[in-house]
């Protein structure tokens, strides 16, 4: 973007509703983690948030940073405006995280073009402060600059 | 562990019960009627239908019960139509946690079975389209609109904040990976917006009745890729009705029912858009996984299907759920020799479904079935079917209905 641009504004994102049982997750970019709760008996990864361990029935659980990378599990290009300054084309995507089979989120592929992206693309986490909200977005790893 | 079979449970379960009568209201796009007004239409017509008066209603069903938002997805709930026909109920149940749409009927039928209620009005009744009037969809989509304090929670929480509020992004990422995994293509996709327009073209209640070709569905915008225009249903104002009776009331009733051979309502996954465990498949399979264990029939014996086509791509997961292709040669089996084409083998959402006929939301496809077995379809009947499936639902929620004569 050059100076003589009009700034566009930011696309109209509905952010969650942030709580203690979701906080972890949704603040986490603050510190450039993302994480999730995490079985601390049986090492489970958990998501969404739940009170107990859905592996052991353990109780016990704390957040903790997964590596952040992901591999694209599928995605859709979305082509219909939904929300205001949100302009289409852009790309929902549902990534498979390592840590864990079928441990999976959603989100958005940023940093290339709708048409690069692929199943079983390999990406990784950056995130966006939305109104004290940090959202996390994924970027393709090999040779393509995030997006600012 | 218990030991009865399917078919025992079936015997003391969706035996006792029969489907009596069905009805339509007016249906259309952007018909600006009171919803209620709608659904006291059908309602009348499908008491009427079986051969019973208003005083024989003692149990209502609905989905998804009294809602205000998103606009126009319900209109009415089950004391609405209570109190605008007083009725006197012994048993009720309105609500969207269910699986499916025609979830509703799945606890009408139990309702009855376990003898609460003799005769069920059960409902579905939408107003979308003159809910979304000239603001297109996203005048209706969650989240759709901006502004306001409004924070997801839920599910929602984990697809609004990335612009992913409809299911066209969900479905299509199912999709996607279909098409991945099996090779599944955009023309055999068309195969079902074809089938249902080609379909349409003889019923007269239908939305969309013009001729549509392959290039048309390869040409037109794409919505959420790989679904274009032409895989998404058109939203629609309509009611539908069906009454579901005790089977022993069969003598009292206008002329035989529909028997209900098998149903099933599972959800054996997590009850989630993007943590089931096989996207390709998701709750599709319990639920025909069920409804199969009930019965002794087979995929070979229904003469006609009507399944839940919301998304192009949900009836292919149904067809393929329901064992009439193998799981992910649905493709393929669409395009080849065309089996769900009209005079074929296994005709298809014979009113156009809702890609065409528009989106009454899963109360469509249980309306043809019956329909089509009471030979009732005039100039869409499809021969003298004895077996039929009704199916709704996509994603982790999902019923479905083997019907016979």
């Amino acid at each position: 973007m050059t100076s003589t641009e009009p700034i566009a504004p930011r696309p109209f994102r509905v952010l969650p509703a942030v709580g203690p049982d979701n906080e972890h997750f949704w603040l986490g970019g603050a510190h450039g983690e993302l994480r999730f709760l995490r079985c601390q008996a049986c090492g489970f990864w958990i998501h969404p948030p739940s009170p107990i361990c859905p592996t052991c029935l353990s109780a016990d659980l704390a957040a903790e940073a997964v590596s952040g990378r992901a591999s694209v599990f599928t995605f859709t290009v979305n082509f219909q405006p939904w929300l205001p300054n949100f302009d289409p084309p852009y790309v929902v995507a549902i990534v498979a995280l390592p840590e864990q089979e079928d441990f999976r989120l959603t989100t958005n592929i940023v940093g290339c073009d709708p048409e690069e992206v692929y199943i079983g693309m390999e990406v990784e986490v950056e995130f966006e402060d939305y109104d004290g909200v940090w959202l996390p977005y994924f970027h393709p790893i090999d040779g393509v600059a995030a997006t600012t | 562990m218990s030991t009865i079979s399917g078919v025992e449970r079936a015997a003391g379960g969706e035996h006792r019960a029969v489907i009596s009568g069905v009805g339509q209201s007016q249906i259309g796009r952007r018909i600006y009627r009171d919803p209620l007004a709608l659904t006291i239409e059908a309602s009348l017509r499908a008491i009427e239908d079986a051969g019973l008066t208003r005083d024989d209603i003692d149990g209502v069903a609905t989905y998804p019960g009294a809602m205000t938002v998103p606009p126009g997805f319900s209109g009415v709930g089950v004391t609405e139509i209570q109190d605008a026909l007083r009725l006197n109920l012994n048993w009720f149940a309105g609500g969207s946690e269910l699986p499916g749409q025609l979830g509703s009927v799945v606890n009408a039928v139990a309702a009855v079975a376990a003898g609460l209620a003799d005769h069920v009005l059960c409902f579905r009744t939408v107003w979308e389209a003159s809910a979304q009037g000239d603001q297109g969809r996203a005048a209706v989509t969650m989240g759709g609109g901006g502004g306001g304090s409004y924070r997801a929670a839920g599910f929602m929480q984990w697809t609004l904040p990335f612009g992913a509020p409809s299911a066209s992004n969900w479905i299509g990422m199912m999709a996607m990976r279909h098409m991945h995994e099996f090779g599944t293509t955009r023309e055999q996709l068309a195969e079902i917006a074809l089938n249902g327009r080609a379909n349409a073209q003889l019923n007269p209640n239908a939305i969309y009745r013009d001729p549509m070709t392959l290039d048309d569905y390869l040409n037109v915008r794409m919505v959420s890729s790989p679904l274009c225009l032409y895989d998404c249903d058109v939203p629609a104002d309509g009611s539908t009705a069906v009454i579901v009776s005790r089977a022993d009331s069969a003598p009292d009733l206008r002329r035989p029912p529909v028997r209900i051979e098998a149903m099933g309502s599972a959800l054996h996954g997590r009850p989630s858009w993007d943590q089931f465990d096989d996207l390709t498949t998701m709750a599709l399979r319990d639920a025909a996984t069920m409804m199969w264990d009930r019965t002794e029939l087979r995929a070979d014996d229904v003469d006609t299907v009507q399944v839940y086509d919301g998304f192009s791509f949900i009836a292919l997961c149904w067809l393929e759920a329901l064992g009439f292709a193998k799981h992910g040669e649905g493709g393929p089996w669409l395009a080849a020799g065309r089996p769900t084409a009209r005079h074929a083998t296994l005709p298809l959402n014979t009113h156009g479904g809702q890609l065409s006929a528009g989106r009454l939301h899963g109360y469509g496809f249980l309306h043809e079935a019956c329909t089509q077995l009471w030979g009732e379809g005039g100039e869409r009947q499809v021969g003298t079917p004895q077996v039929a499936i009704a199916a709704a639902g996509g994603g982790p929620l999902a019923s479905c209905f083997l019907l016979r004569t």
